[in-house]
């Protein structure tokens, strides 16, 4: 068991090494910082004296070197735009994303398990076509567009829900239903199929043979089984949620990760974009890191691979 | 050691996209919506009523005929600089349709290449690949390909390449497990043992088996690239004006959503549709070829 975290945790370090050298080669590609720190109009003397005390001048490796050390260190720059810490730009915005995908993530689970799993149950039914109406909607609907049919009816035709801004727990609602929306395909698939096989099993014959009821059953044994690929696509599915909430953020203008990215690629402020960039990978990798780590306590065999 | 924990994340992590059971009914459905919308977008610049670039400030926002106050002569009325709608969305179209099979084409060649090595080879060769795909699906896929349009530029060309630095982990997987299973069948062992290389062998003896597998999953990966192509655009990040596509007409219009809703609409139910019919059409060609859903 140990040895399965330790190796599973390396693999995580190993992924985040890989994504913070590719992070810095996009860092370096977007132009010559000392160029734009010095501002225009200064003399080539002021540009090359930065380039010497950031050591901007040093072989590639080098510098990636100082930046990881720094990195590591909780300084991972300094904003172009807003002229403070990149550091502190990321943990005042990461609140608002991961609220949002949280929230978003809860609404997905809650609507999705339950319906994927009676899809599995009734195989073919009414109920099964439903859930493939569902998850057919949720891959072809742009979000951005789902967005605003969201802020037309609940926003204006009903004026239910604020239509923007990020200011109370009501803000996040309708945003946090275009993400779900999103995300709810692959977890009612999982679902379901979770419960068409675990139906199939010969464990469950023998708890019906036992005279267990129905519902105890699906609840105690068929939801426990369909737990492990549930618990990894979730986990999954609320890292594609803390990136693409860029288009979300954007419409409903809330001041999370997403939106901060977007800014400052329009401003070519690229410590802050390569910073995002990582805070939302790291994320990620940490979910399916613990989601693994989770699995791997409900379910004994994959310690044994 | 590893190499378990390598594969076992970076499989687990591709429950992404549901497989829906839609049979020939939506193969159908799927085929003829694609058909109207490839009629549409090639045949954009003779058979659209109006030049998508025509502005005409007199002309500003006229809705749609289905609408009061449409009329005939702009079917989908106008847009906020008096541009015909309906000229906009079928030019639209074709950049869409251009940058799904652009992406897609680049795409496939990427992940069948590196699944076939992975699949055939396996051993050290395997480990470097799924590695390189646990590090791509590690990656948030919106940020970075705005991140890069930002900083590469918005050229055409330039989006199929960074849309297709992604997109390739489908084709990797179905062709590294697919390749896996042929690996020692004995029409891959009777080549060997006539002396072909194991280039030759991938391409002219494994690759065929894969055909059907891989075209779904190019279907399908086109709806994705459409998809993101249109967030691009909606975020400022794609396509730049005056051209047009789907996902920068949403984003002109929402200013006006609170009054002219169908300026929205319209573009939006338009991806709707085409993203909906490439599903159908993937899902179906799936279940011609694997009618019990296995792969």
């Amino acid at each position: 068991m140990a040895s399965y975290i330790a190796r599973r945790l390396g693999l995580a370090v190993l992924v985040m090494l890989t994504i913070s050298f590719l992070s810095f080669l996009m860092l370096k590609m977007s132009g010559d910082l000392a160029i734009s720190m010095a501002g225009e109009g200064s003399g080539a003397d002021y540009v090359e004296f930065l380039r010497k005390t950031y050591g901007w001048d040093k072989p590639l490796i080098t510098q990636y070197w100082d930046w990881l050390v720094k990195a590591l260190q909780g300084d991972i720059g300094t904003s172009f735009y807003y002229g403070s810490p990149v550091m502190t730009l990321i943990v005042e915005r990461m609140p608002a994303t991961l609220a949002l995908g949280a929230m978003a993530i809860v609404m997905a689970l809650c609507t999705a398990i339950p319906l994927g799993m009676a899809a599995g149950r009734y195989p073919g039914r009414l109920i099964d076509k439903v859930a493939l109406l569902v998850a057919l909607l949720g891959v072809s609907t742009p979000i951005f567009w789902l967005s605003f049919l969201l802020i037309l009816v609940l926003g204006l035709q009903f004026a239910v829900l604020p239509i923007s801004g990020g200011g109370s727990f009501r803000h996040l609602i309708m945003p946090a239903m275009a993400l779900a929306f999103y995300s709810m395909p692959a977890i009612i698939r999982i679902s379901r199929a979770g419960m068409i096989e675990v139906m199939r099993s010969d464990y469950i014959r023998t708890a019906r043979a036992k005279g267990l009821r129905p519902h105890r059953i699906y609840l105690g044994h068929a939801l426990r089984n369909t737990l492990v690929p549930v618990v990894a696509v979730a986990s999954v599915q609320f890292g594609f949620l803390l990136g693409g909430s860029v288009v979300v953020e954007n419409i409903f203008a809330i001041h999370g990760i997403g939106y901060l990215t977007w800014e400052a690629i329009n401003q070519n402020d690229y410590p802050v974009v390569q910073a995002a960039l990582l805070a939302v990978s790291a994320a990620y990798v940490v979910l399916t890191l613990l989601a693994d780590i989770v699995n791997m306590m409900i379910d004994p065999r994959i310690r044994l691979d | 050691m590893t190499m378990p924990i390598i594969e076992d994340t970076a499989t687990a992590r591709l429950w992404k996209r549901p497989r829906l059971p839609v049979g020939r009914f939506g193969l159908i459905v799927g085929a003829a919506i694609i058909a109207a919308i490839l009629f549409a977008a090639l045949l954009a610049p003779w058979i659209a009523p109006h030049s998508p670039y025509d502005q005409s400030l007199t002309n500003r926002l006229i809705k749609p005929v289905f609408m009061d106050g449409g009329s005939w002569n702009h079917v989908l009325g106008t847009d906020h600089l008096g541009r015909d709608y309906l000229s906009r969305l079928m030019f639209g179209a074709r950049l869409s349709l251009m940058i799904g099979f652009g992406t897609i084409l680049m795409s496939a060649l990427v992940g069948i290449g590196l699944g076939l090595a992975a699949g055939y080879f396996g051993g050290r060769v395997d480990l470097v690949v799924m590695f390189l795909l646990t590090v791509r699906l590690s990656l948030p896929i919106m940020l970075v390909a705005i991140s890069l349009v930002g900083l590469l530029g918005n050229s055409l060309f330039l989006m199929m390449v960074i849309l297709a630095c992604f997109l390739w982990d489908q084709f990797l997987v179905v062709t590294r497990s697919l390749t896996m299973r042929f690996r020692d069948a004995e029409f891959v062992q009777a080549a060997r043992a006539a002396g072909l290389s194991d280039r030759k062998i991938m391409i002219s003896e494994i690759l065929p088996n894969l055909v059907s597998p891989l075209v779904v999953v190019a279907t399908l990966e086109m709806a994705h690239a459409i998809l993101l192509e249109a967030a691009l655009s909606f975020l400022g990040l794609g396509i730049r004006p005056p051209d047009s596509s789907w996902g920068l007409m949403i984003a002109e219009a929402k200013d006006f959503v609170f009054f002219e809703p169908w300026l929205v609409n319209v573009p939006g139910l338009a991806i709707f549709i085409l993203v909906a019919g490439i599903t159908f059409l993937g899902e179906g060609l799936r279940s011609l070829y694997a009618p019990d859903g296995s792969r």
